[in-house]
């Protein structure tokens, strides 16, 4: 399969890539590592005229772990996280979250900023980032805003990033030391999307846990930020009750769609227990 | 229509393609380098993995433009002074295919392996690694033997040199 025709462009600097946007409102598309809007573009679901290759913006690709943030440029690839000795520190979700991503040589190709950029509600990334409660840096004409990624989302391919921004990078705050996570993730084949995957963050102190933020992935038009099952689990000794009460809650705000990962109700289940066996792993892994 | 250069197994390349000539066309049709092959044509498959700058990628799903500048290496450019590489070698030796059609991507997804893993790669590593490689053939038993017996002699051929 061939994509329709286009004009591509190759800007050497975020300011002209801004400006080519805006040169081409509404007709231009951004490329990054190209495997979600290529594979969209042989099959006419994406029809740009213009193509802004942003690979020479080297503002774009740094890693950065300092002051309590975590700085990722939108351009780094998924193989740079996970070959990342700071961020396998500092967060070590990111990496457990991109090995669960398509296979190596996609992982080569495909970033961050595509995965969490591009609406698609079978990216693993949007989840881990909303359970991480970070922020998008988006850049255009009139300058620089972050959004966060709870409140980035609107529906499936719709996000609150105007077609005159670039996405040039996530902010994440550091999670707390000794922080348990899990990424865990139900797929039919290797390589595929999720039928339901959730993102947990936890930390427990003498037994407890003080603080928890739980995220699921392709069980809604968006990621899901499951604030009410978070909550279900802050301030208890994340026992068996504690873990049914968070399952129940995560399980009542899905809202998939019947479709060849398997009927709604078994997409709610699924997500269910990704959510159990993320909190189990995320406890085991507390300290 | 533009012109589009690279390099190509260590020759400057150019040709004339239009602006949405994925990169494996540009290799088959403008180059003549069918060596590369393109079976899914959805990134899933891996016949079509090249390297470029020294990275595996499908280049079923890359255009010809994002790699323009780029080195690239394509199967035709493994085998050096009429000998084969080690891991063509090693898949004639321990029967890693049958008809042949996955192999280009499997030898180009295994050398990119061997040279991240080094001597010390494992069985469960090259399985996990192959995820993005398909062989409707063989069942992966040979490919994974193939790739191991090169990694060792490789390695073992490296650690000689140090």
């Amino acid at each position: 399969m061939i994509p329709g025709s286009f004009d591509y462009h190759r800007p050497r600097t975020l300011n002209e890539a801004v400006g080519l946007l805006a040169d081409h409102a509404g007709d231009a598309f951004i490329l990054a590592g190209g495997h979600s809007l290529i594979p969209m573009m042989k099959l006419r679901m994406a029809t740009p005229e213009h193509l802004i290759d942003i690979q020479d913006i080297g503002e774009l690709t740094g890693i950065n772990v300092a002051g309590g943030t975590i700085e990722i440029g939108a351009a780094v690839t998924q193989a740079a996280l996970i070959s990342s000795a700071a961020l396998a520190d500092a967060c070590p979700i990111l990496r457990e979250t991109s090995l669960q991503i398509a296979d190596p040589q996609i992982r080569n190709v495909g970033t961050i900023g595509g995965n969490v950029a591009n609406g698609d509600p079978g990216n693993d990334m949007p989840a881990v980032m909303q359970a991480l409660d970070a922020e998008y840096l988006l850049h255009g004409g009139g300058g620089e805003r972050t959004v966060k990624a709870r409140d980035f989302y609107e529906a499936a391919y719709f996000t609150a990033r105007d077609e005159s921004e670039i996405l040039t990078s996530i902010r994440i705050p550091v999670p707390a030391q000794g922080h348990g996570y899990s990424y865990q993730k139900q797929k039919r084949k290797i390589g595929d999307y999720a039928t339901a995957a959730a993102a947990v963050i936890l930390s427990v102190s003498n037994g407890n846990c003080t603080a928890a933020s739980i995220a699921l992935t392709n069980v809604a038009d968006t990621p899901l930020w499951a604030q009410a099952a978070s909550d279900a689990l802050v301030g208890t000794d994340l026992g068996a009750a504690a873990v049914t009460a968070a399952v129940d809650a995560a399980r009542a705000i899905t809202d998939p769609a019947s479709d060849g990962r398997g009927p709604s109700e078994y997409r709610t289940h699924v997500a269910g227990i990704m959510v159990k066996r993320a909190i189990e792993a995320a406890h085991e892994r507390a300290a | 229509m533009a012109s589009i250069s690279m390099t190509v197994n260590g020759r400057e390349v150019s040709g004339d393609a239009e602006d949405r000539t994925l990169l494996v066309e540009f290799l088959r049709n403008n180059l003549g380098l069918t060596g590369t092959h393109v079976g899914c044509d959805t990134s899933q498959c891996g016949a079509c993995v090249v390297h470029v700058d020294g990275e595996a990628v499908k280049s079923c799903t890359m255009l010809a433009a994002q790699a323009a500048g780029s080195a690239v290496t394509t199967i035709e450019g493994l085998a050096a002074g009429g000998e084969l590489h080690p891991v063509q070698k090693a898949f004639h030796e321990n029967h890693g295919l049958q008809c042949g059609f996955c192999t280009p991507g499997m030898i180009m997804a295994a050398t990119d392996m061997i040279r991240r893993h080094g001597a010390s790669l494992d069985e469960k590593t090259v399985r996990e690694e192959l995820e993005g490689n398909i062989c409707r053939c063989t069942g992966y038993h040979n490919i994974v033997k193939s790739i191991l017996a090169a990694a060792n002699e490789m390695g073992g051929a490296q650690q000689a040199a140090e």
